[in-house]
């Protein structure tokens, strides 16, 4: 074991595969050379070399049609998107193509592709450093997405999701790269050495996709969250001292609505959480896949606790971001009701 | 894996990384005046090869040469000078007040201030800029507020025109024609060339001149910008800033390395021209070129502004990471300040001592205004925080739809 922040752990993932499978090969825009402008690929172009590490174009698009044109021809491609909020110039190649490949040609033709992105704001990134879009990917049949909220979780599916044989769109919580986020931008940073979940085995494991995990046992309501949001549930509960069930999905499709539903059908309240807008954002279809499994053991309605309906602004971050306040009134309402 | 062929991918590298001592001496930047100046309503066809030459008028004594010497009366030469300097030194503050932590980012242009400013500086107060976060000196050129339009947005405090709600650095004014700057890159390019089409249907003489970066040009946006231009012969200058660096990249990532980025525009048939973009009399000359064939509807010109990125890509980079620290200085093409200075005193037109006074005056102008600014706070102060929060929810929408307006009760702020 050893202690690893969440870029290390997904640099030392990375590192593994490459080790393990000569068919893994990683590119994006400054991942070569440099290793990536949060480091998450340092020094495996030096360790692998220049054909299996190295920089592409500053072309999105282009990243993931020729990834996927790659993973036709037996290869095995990591790519990195530099931000989330960049994505959207590749999302034809991704949701007309990478997504639809095998189902267009029968299984015939599939592309193993992962795309690997931060995510999330709360690092005063403004409007195109900060945004959550994995809700829009979950609307796209063929892909599976993940995002982790710690360094352990986050080499174990990183390895699961270049080993899948079906494309896994990967985001990686920025906010979360250096530490945990109690969502409190006052307070200083800690790192993942404070976590348990900062240990990290330095070799190969890993861990299935489409298993959400119970990050905290509780039996007065279930709070449904991912990524930074995590963190900041925790806090927020831990600070109220309410017993909340706390789970992390860790993957949200294929979603692990088991977990969820055994949760709910004991606590008989659901609050679900995430740093995205909330119109049509994921916290939709856990509310409604919640009370499809949940409705006759549910004593109060599902309370959504989101970013707001809004572009993410620059100065009014914190504003924005739903922090332990939000998800505390979320709470007590919830645990007010019915 | 096979080992049956020599067939590998080819990964371009940098010239100079860490540890190696730069030498641009393999570069080809010819002489000073030596490329001809051809007929505004030449046929793309005919001049190609300016895609591959490099324009230049100041040689590296400040002397003027050739037929693409514009000409400049020394009022105008003297205004790039100061406009230039002033971006110079208020680059220069913003970084180290973003050092000091005052704001969350912040991105110089040193040694690219030409490219902005000269590009500007010949077009028409009517026609339409549209930037990359790296033309901050188009936006003085165009007579920005230093303090209100410029500091106070890197602050995000109360005077800050867009109320909060975008990064430093990403300024907008629909006033002084310059175009709202966006984060995805080169989104823009093909956006300039729709405005510039507008102008046309509607007959009108302005036309849109757009900055593009080296790397940027990978983008599918870039390509769309060209194929519009070129069909439609839109009234539009586009000029491509090859500073050689994308981040940590080279200029051979992007497909620099056999070709130019000029070069580009011939195969959509689009005249291309490539020009010293640390030469202010070149640039000047080679914008006015291509703003008199756009105004004589002949369409699109594509420019490559060859110039070299002197600082990090912003506060967020440490370039030492990726090229030699010292590579700046082995530049072959010199710096634009220094150089039109150089060539305003050669003209007599101009003294070292002039210019140390003005060095001064526009430091001393950067300082007043910074008091100002600094006096106001900044986002580290917790109640000033939030004193956008009533715009959060404002300008998503032209009339905001119920859902927001419940969404801003709840925030209650
Ligand atoms: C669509 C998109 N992809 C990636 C980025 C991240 N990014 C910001 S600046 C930059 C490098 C751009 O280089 P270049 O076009 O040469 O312009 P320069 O910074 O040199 O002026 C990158 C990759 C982005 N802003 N937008
Ligand atoms: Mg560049």
């Amino acid at each position: 074991m050893a202690q690893m922040n969440m870029i290390q752990a997904l640099n030392s993932a990375q590192d593994n595969l490459l080790a393990k499978d000569p068919n893994v090969i990683i590119f994006g825009e400054d991942v070569g050379y440099f290793g990536g402008v949060f480091r998450v690929t340092a020094g495996l172009q030096e360790k692998y070399g220049k054909q299996r590490v190295f920089d592409s174009p500053i072309s999105e698009g282009g990243i993931i049609a020729t990834a996927l044109g790659m993973g036709v021809n037996g290869l095995r491609p990591v790519v990195e998107i530099q931000f989330s909020d960049y994505i959207y110039p590749a999302f034809d190649q991704i949701a007309s193509e990478l997504a639809k490949l095998r189902y267009r040609s029968n299984g015939m033709f599939s592309a193993p592709v992962t795309i690997r992105t931060p995510c999330g704001g709360g690092i005063r990134g403004g409007q195109t450093h900060s945004q959550s879009p994995e809700a829009i990917f979950t609307h796209v049949a063929g892909l599976k997405v993940v995002m982790p909220s710690n360094p352990y979780d986050a080499k174990g599916l990183l390895i699961a999701a270049i080993e899948d044989d079906d494309p896994v769109v990967f985001f990686e919580p920025k906010r979360l790269y250096n530490g945990p986020f109690d969502g409190d931008p006052h307070q200083a940073a800690i790192g993942w050495n404070t976590h348990p979940k900062g240990e990290v085995p330095e070799d190969y494991y890993s861990l299935e996709i489409g298993k959400a995990e119970v990050v905290r046992p509780g039996n007065a309501l279930t709070i449904v969250t991912y990524g930074t949001m995590v963190h900041v549930a925790e806090a927020a509960v831990k600070a109220a001292g309410i017993d909340a069930e706390i789970i992390d999905l860790r993957t949200l499709l294929p979603l692990d609505i088991d977990t969820i539903a055994e949760s709910v059908n004991k606590t008989g309240r659901c609050v679900v959480v995430h740093e995205a807008t909330r119109t049509s954002g994921f916290g939709a279809e856990l509310s409604a896949q919640i009370q499809e499994s949940c409705f006759w053991r549910l004593e109060a309605p599902i309370e959504r606790v989101t970013g707001w309906d809004t572009p993410y602004p620059h100065a009014m971050e914190w504003d924005y971001f739903p922090g332990q306040q939000r998800i505390l009134d979320a709470v007590n309402k919830t645990l007010q009701g019915g | 894996m096979g080992n049956r062929t020599k067939n590998r991918l080819h990964i371009p590298d940098a010239p100079f990384r860490p540890g190696d001592k730069p030498d641009f001496s393999h570069l080809d930047i010819g002489v000073a005046g030596s490329v001809e100046r051809p007929p505004c309503n030449s046929k793309p066809m005919e001049i190609r090869d300016l895609a591959y030459n490099l324009v230049r008028v100041l040689d590296d004594d400040g002397v003027a040469h050739g037929d693409w010497n514009p000409n400049l009366n020394p009022d105008v030469l003297r205004e790039g000078l100061r406009t230039m300097l002033l971006t110079r030194k208020y680059d220069e503050r913003m970084f180290r007040m973003q050092r000091q932590a005052k704001m969350s980012f912040y991105l110089k242009c040193t040694g690219e201030e030409a490219v902005a400013v000269a590009s500007t500086m010949a077009l028409q107060p009517a026609d339409m800029l549209f930037p990359t976060y790296r033309q901050q000196g188009a936006f003085i050129a165009r007579g920005a507020d230093l303090f209100q339009e410029m500091m106070c947005q890197v602050m995000n405090n109360e005077l800050d025109p867009m109320q909060g709600k975008q990064l430093p650095i990403k300024y907008s004014s629909a006033e002084k024609g310059f175009f709202s700057i966006s984060g995805p890159l080169t989104t823009h390019f093909p956006q300039a060339v729709g405005w510039a089409m507008a102008a046309a249907y509607k007959g009108e003489d302005d036309i849109a001149l757009a900055w593009t970066g080296d790397g940027s040009t990978a983008e599918g946006d870039f390509h769309y910008a060209l194929q519009f231009a070129a069909t439609y012969r839109a009234p539009c200058i586009l000029t491509v800033v090859n500073n050689q660096w994308a981040i940590s990249s080279p200029q051979t990532i992007a497909g620099g390395e056999n070709t130019t980025f000029a070069a580009r525009g011939i195969g959509y048939g689009l005249p291309a021209l490539r020009v010293d973009g640390n030469d202010f009399l070149a640039v000047y000359a080679a914008t006015q070129w291509a703003a008199e064939r756009a105004r004589a509807g002949l369409g699109s010109t594509l420019i490559e502004l060859y110039t070299y990125r002197v600082e990090g890509h912003s506060t967020s980079d440490d370039p030492t990471g990726y090229r030699p620290r010292n590579e700046p200085e082995f530049w072959p093409l010199g710096d634009p300040i220094e150089r039109l200075k150089d060539h305003l005193i050669q003209l007599g037109e101009w003294s070292q001592q002039q210019h140390d006074e003005l060095a001064q005056e526009l430091e001393d102008y950067v300082t007043e205004c910074w008091k100002k600014v600094d006096a106001m706070g900044n986002i580290n102060d917790p109640e000033y925080a939030h004193i956008h929060s009533a715009a959060l929810f404002e300008q998503v929408y032209k009339e905001m739809p119920p859902h927001l307006r419940k969404q801003r009760q709840q925030l209650g702020r």
